[in-house]
């Protein structure tokens, strides 16, 4: 038992520099899908079909063929065709368009769920469409869509696990080279089922305060400010913390 | 970006030469681990569905935690982990286990929205019948749970199905692999990976089109 702590003390280091990689990985990532998602959703729902054929055949193109062979295909292929691109380039851009593709479903059907007195509003209001979708759409579709933008993180963070595969050093990859050092199993039933375990508690956490703030936003919930401050909530206000 | 590289492009013989052994891998390997990963997903989802409902609470909160552990990492360490602690298993029985296992998690909380959906009404006509714990569960219960989870497990399906290239990690040669392999025999990546993703999207996006109809269908008659 000793040599099995001893061993992942020991590439403690490495151990942490591939699970900085994950959450390099994973964040940016994450940052390409939701423009992505964002882009491709709002072209979704429009109701011009200029906008909404090219933005489904994008989605169900990313989502149909695999994020893996995705993956390879940028990594293997593209220099072929001439264009190199940085494995973690190829990473990035691959779990972007994947799950940027199904964030965009999710995008797009919160946008459409808003209800439509909403809709009637802004054209009572005379807005215009940038203005509508800013300020009073988009504001009540995020709300909706975070519990599934959230699932969808989780996704993309287990996702990550393969780029070993493309030359890049992260955490799955170290547990890897730990596991063929000390010849134990250890690593990967242990270390790394937690280390990505709590990753994935603290993505989903950050994703919970997201959605309070965006529901304090639009005046239902407390605002994040006091969630997180250590003062205690006021018990007497109504809609306090419970 | 300089453009194609002379020789480089899409080559039809090559195609024609990796096809045949990627969808023999596709049926052989990816379509079984799918069909058998899906089967197990089904029925230990309810199984644990059925547990975190009627087991003591220890029981209930320490396989609800198990559950969220599998369902939150990689399937990837889970693959590599499997693999060394079964050394015995070969590598399509411990992808097939394995999957559905993983997959079971995210089936369990299907079964588990089904369940819960069921009107208290029919649980009270149970009682006034004294029909036993097990023909409630068996001839009421389940019969009714199961008609709202049948789109979400098919879309679990193709879920796992796109997830199969991730037996890579534990040697089995499946259609991702098998191009890989290929590819790297004959420094053809173009046709060998291109091919893989159109085979992929051939088989998911009409079988995601008929789920949604499913899924229609389902919701109307309720």
């Amino acid at each position: 038992m000793d040599d099995k702590f001893a061993a992942v003390g020991e590439a403690m280091p490495r151990l942490l520099e591939g699970l900085r990689v994950t959450v390099e990985l994973t964040i940016l990532g994450a940052i390409a899908a939701f423009i992505l998602a964002v882009i491709l959703g709002l072209a979704a729902a429009s109701p011009t079909k200029v906008w909404r054929i090219p933005a489904r055949v994008i989605i169900e193109f990313f989502r149909g063929t695999s994020l893996v062979v995705q993956i390879f295909w940028f990594f293997f292929v593209l220099p072929l065709l001439g264009i190199d691109l940085h494995p973690l380039v190829a990473g990035v851009l691959a779990l972007g368009l994947n799950y940027g593709a199904y964030a965009a479903e999710v995008v797009r059907g919160s946008i459409q769920s808003v209800p439509s007195g909403q809709w009637e509003a802004t054209t009572a209001l005379s807005l215009g469409p940038v203005q509508r979708m800013r300020r009073i759409i988009f504001p009540q579709a995020w709300a909706l869509m975070i519990p599934s933008l959230s699932s969808l993180l989780i996704h993309l963070m287990k996702g990550t696990a393969i780029v070993g595969y493309i030359t890049l050093a992260d955490f799955t990859f170290q547990l890897d080279q730990v596991k063929r050092v000390s010849g134990t199993l250890f690593t990967y039933g242990i270390v790394g089922m937690l280390g990505y375990f709590l990753f994935a508690l603290l993505l989903t956490l950050a994703m919970n305060l997201l959605e309070r703030q965006a529901k304090h936003k639009l005046g239902q919930g407390t605002s994040l400010r006091r969630i997180l401050s250590p003062a205690p909530a006021p018990t007497t206000r109504a809609g306090g913390i419970q | 970006m300089m453009g194609i590289p002379a020789g480089l492009d899409w080559d039809w013989s090559t195609a024609a030469d990796v096809l045949p052994t990627l969808l023999t891998q596709f049926l052989k390997v990816t379509l079984l681990v799918t069909a058998l990963g899906t089967v197990i997903a089904a029925i230990l989802g309810l199984v644990i569905a059925m547990a975190m409902r009627l087991a003591p609470r220890p029981i209930a909160a320490a396989v609800k935690w198990i559950a969220n552990i599998i369902r939150m990492t990689p399937i990837i360490i889970q693959l590599l982990f499997a693999y060394y602690a079964f050394l015995s298993l070969d590598a399509i029985t411990v992808g097939v286990i394995v999957f559905g296992i993983h997959y079971s998690t995210y089936m369990s909380e299907v079964y588990r929205a089904g369940i819960d959906a069921v009107p208290r009404g029919q649980w009270e006509a149970t009682t006034a019948l004294s029909m036993s714990m097990r023909r409630t569960w068996m001839a009421v219960i389940i019969p009714q749970a199961l008609r709202a989870t049948i789109p979400a497990l098919g879309n679990y399906a193709i879920s796992m199905f796109k997830d199969t290239p991730f037996l890579l990690v534990i040697g089995v040669v499946e259609l991702v692999n098998a191009g890989l392999i290929y590819g790297g025999n004959t420094y053809r990546y173009i046709e060998p990976l291109t091919l893989v993703g159109i085979i992929f999207l051939l088989a998911s996006y009409p079988t995601s089109l008929l789920i949604g109809r499913l899924e229609k269908r389902l919701a109307y008659n309720t």
